[in-house]
């Protein structure tokens, strides 16, 4: 063994590197303040292990950035952990730079020979902020995507030069695919290989000078290994213990929250994300720029922090004096105190702000909703799936409700997103528009005239009000039950998914009732068209009544002959020039509450259903190839 | 200044301390490697997920007509479409592979797979020397799939796949991938 050792080190020097490595001298012996670099290098080392397999799994371009993210964090075992270390390990980095360099500021560890080690720390330092701030984009959803949006247009602030070099950092005049390769290759190439060059300089010259020991010496001095090491490993494992609690900490206190990082919806430059923040490590800088009104704001984002690090760098040299030090020691204790008082003050702020609150929870419900569909057989489709979410009704409903319909209708009393409004409705109240339940409400004598049906609208006093107040609120209990079944076969036509169980047991009901409203008995189709009965009618058709056809019809043209023709109600065609067919369609299904929900059991069940589409799809239409040429 | 490159030996150090230090190094070593285990565990779970995931299964696909075949038994290359999950993507009916049908003399229907059973690559018809070549290593295959010399480096014959007509005239077939370099025919999983 000992010759092979030998044999080894005369052609490597191995010991040599070894001993070189492990005996360094500790005046004074060694102590727990001297830990904080260690912990930086084995974070360091951290980020280089996780980000590498991170890698491995990670695809760059604006169509699969989001995707190959959800897939490691949802879809991959121990994806989860992985994306959770890495990112939290970066906060985590962040708050040791900080400590290490307050320290090395307060010990005087920057004076001469050590100028140029404390250079090399402080651009360490830069440079792994921009680790933090090119890592961020990186997922592609909306948190990185809207908040790195603002530090690169902060670039384009910088006089003169600004917008060319906006335009270099984002490869070109638009967020796209160029932006993220970029952002990767700084992220994973660039910055990481600057970070091992100046990191080897760093500690190189950290030997050549030696620790600056902290007088009183307590003990007699030691050596690097095993002293020292045992602190520094002990201080490492307390970093990691850290880092798994940030992980773990909504799994542990059962916040409901997702464990590990969070991953928003994916960026969509169509649509607002006002909970768009920074990550906390630079809120200091978003809210100090509040501070700057328009014209202004160079000051803030470039010139004064820019002076601020250029006093930061000049700190070994005004140190040569007794007093500069002190004024090194005071300026950074007041910097740290600024930061941390900017940092609340943006973080009170968000609290205090209920539209800031209001965006959190709409960003959490699309991240969780983009999620189930992304993991719904149909899954996510090759050109992204920023589109799952453009085209679910469930998520673009409420808020196209909102927005086209709410000024006048409401959705179970709110505009559709939640909101209670304080103006009177003018029109009738549409949750579960269509269904039995709704379709009871409008044929009941005491309900057809309010606010929930037709009591803010013309038709208030209209023929089919008088009917059901006058004629319908009289009628027998075995005109009552008739009317039951032509509410039933009514409401069948809508073709509902919610109802669909409880029409297939209603079948002969609702034939009955079919027939009923075919017949003069009903009087229905003395003013609506049925199928073919219903000559000359004046009220809208009830062939194919709340089904999507019918609805999409209706909103976009109520003035239509086959609807209200010239009777109609200030409601708009909205399918001339309002709201385009897409659009239409999402708000039918939404008002008939159709959309794809996850099965309640679970993954299984998912898997089996997935399973069984394929089987289904998997078949017709071949495709004869040509280019089976003879040689 | 005695810096730490002029030191040379271990220092020595008295009995007991060495004792000491041994507790000191093991324990050194033992929580390092505890820190450094954890990022490195959750790394490496996930770059052998890929081990866990089994490839689709694959069901009869229709492939093409059975009048759309030569009656001289000339073989005619086909594109198999089907639903493709890739990763994160799901794509509908987008091709999958590729076979070779041919009509037997018995009038029966034969489908090879396009891929050499030797390392992979696609296989061509020449119908000048009616058998099948590789383009990569001259393996050469006879028009029923088997190897065509003795020489060819392929260890076994085109993988032949199951076939079902359905309907008097759709030819159905259930494709699928085994790994290349093997005597036996093992299905991708």
């Amino acid at each position: 063994m000992k010759a092979l050792l030998d044999w080894l080190d005369q052609r490597t020097g191995y010991r040599r590197i070894v001993r070189y490595s492990l005996y360094e001298n500790i005046p004074g012996g060694a102590r727990w303040r001297y830990v904080w670099g260690s912990t930086l290098v084995f974070t360091l080392t951290i980020q280089f292990i996780t980000g590498l397999f991170l890698w491995m799994a990670y695809s760059p371009s604006s169509q699969t950035a989001w995707e190959s993210v959800y897939f490691i964090q949802h879809e991959m075992t121990g994806g989860w952990l992985l994306r959770g270390i890495h990112h939290f390990t970066a906060s985590v980095m962040n708050v040791l730079l900080v400590l290490h360099l307050m320290q090395v500021v307060i010990d005087g560890a920057y004076r001469a020979p050590r100028e140029f080690n404390f250079w090399f720390g402080i651009g360490l330092l830069l440079l792994v902020l921009a680790l933090s701030l090119t890592g961020y984009l990186l997922p592609w959803d909306q948190k990185g995507y809207w908040a790195t949006k603002v530090a690169t247009n902060i670039a384009a602030i910088v006089p003169v030069v600004g917008p060319t070099m906006q335009k270099l950092i984002i490869g070109g005049s638009d967020y796209g695919h160029h932006t993220l390769t970029r952002f990767f290759a700084l992220h994973a190439g660039v910055l990481p290989a600057t970070v091992i060059l100046l990191l080897v300089w760093h500690i190189f010259l950290f030997r050549r000078h030696g620790i600056t020991a902290k007088d009183p010496k307590r003990k007699p001095d030691e050596y690097f290994w095993p002293d020292q090491v045992l602190k520094d490993a002990v201080a490492c494992l307390a970093v990691m213990a850290t880092i798994l609690f940030l992980v773990l900490r909504p799994w542990l206190f059962n916040t409901g929250e997702d464990v590990g990082a969070e991953l928003a919806a994916p960026a969509d430059p169509s649509e607002t994300y006002s909970a768009a923040r920074p990550e906390w490590y630079f809120l200091f800088l978003f809210e100090f720029l509040k501070f700057f009104p328009g014209g202004y704001e160079v000051w803030g984002a470039v010139v004064i922090p820019g002076f601020i690090m250029g006093v930061i760098f000049l700190m070994p040299i005004i140190g040569r004096w007794h007093l500069g030090h002190v004024f090194n020691v005071g300026l950074s204790v007041s910097l740290l105190v600024g930061v941390a008082l900017l940092t609340y003050l943006a973080m009170t702020q968000d609290e205090r702000d209920p539209a800031y609150q209001i965006a959190v929870q709409e960003a959490k419900r699309n991240a969780a909703r983009v999620r189930e569909l992304a993991q719904a057989p149909t899954g996510i489709p090759p050109a992204g799936a920023v589109n799952l979410l453009r085209d679910d009704p469930k998520t673009q409903g409420p808020k196209l409700f909102s927005k086209h319909c709410a000024s006048c209708h409401r959705y179970a009393g709110h505009d559709g997103t939640g909101n209670k409004l304080k103006e009177e409705q003018t029109a009738s109240d549409l949750k579960g528009f269509g269904g039995r339940e709704w379709l009871t409400g409008l044929l009941d004598a005491t309900r057809i005239a309010s606010l929930q049906y037709y009591g803010g609208t013309k038709f208030k006093d209209g023929r089919m009000a008088r009917f059901v107040v006058r004629d319908v609120a009289k009628y027998a209990p075995e005109e009552k039950e008739k009317l039951r079944k032509v509410i039933l076969a009514l409401s069948a036509e809508a073709d509902l998914k919610s109802q669909r169980a409880a029409e297939e047991r209603d079948i002969p009901a609702i034939n009955q009732g079919r027939k009923l409203m075919a017949s003069e008995e009903m009087r229905c189709t003395e003013c609506h068209r049925f199928h073919d009965q219903g000559e000359d009618p004046t009220g809208p058709e009830l062939t194919g009544y709340g089904s999507r056809d019918w609805l999409i019809e209706f909103i976009s043209d109520p003035g239509h002959e086959r609807f209200y023709g010239k009777r109609n109600d200030r409601m708009p065609a909205f399918g001339k020039d309002r709201l385009d067919a897409h659009a239409i369609g999402l708000l039918a299904d939404w008002l008939r509450n159709d959309w794809y929900e996850a099965p309640a059991s679970g993954t299984a069940a998912r898997q089996a259903s997935l399973l069984n589409q394929n089987a289904k799809r998997e078949i017709r239409n071949p495709k004869p190839e040509t280019n089976s040429t003879p040689q | 200044m005695v810096g730490p490159v002029e030191r040379m030996e271990e220092p020595e150090r008295p009995q007991e301390s060495a004792r000491r230090d041994f507790v000191k190094k093991a324990g050194s070593i033992v929580i390092s490697g505890l820190a450094g285990a954890i990022p490195t565990c959750a790394a490496l779970t996930v770059f052998l997920d890929p081990l866990q995931r089994k490839g689709q299964r694959r069901d009869f696909v229709h492939v093409a007509s059975l009048d759309s075949l030569p009656s001289d038994g000339t073989p005619r290359q086909f594109s198999v479409i089907a639903d493709r999950t890739d990763a994160w993507n799901k794509s509908p009916r987008v091709p999958i592979g590729a076979v070779y049908l041919r009509k037997t003399e018995a009038n029966q229907v034969i489908a090879l797979n396009v891929v050499c059973p030797h390392a992979g690559c696609f296989v061509e018809y020449s119908s000048a020397q009616k058998a099948f070549s590789c383009p990569c290593h001259n393996s050469r295959f006879a028009l029923d799939g088997t190897i065509a010399d003795r020489k060819s480096p392929s260890p076994r014959a085109l993988d032949a796949l199951e076939v079902e007509i359905r309907n008097q005239s759709e030819i159905w077939v259930k494709f699928q991938n085994f790994i290349a370099g093997h005597a036996q025919k093992i299905p991708v999983s």
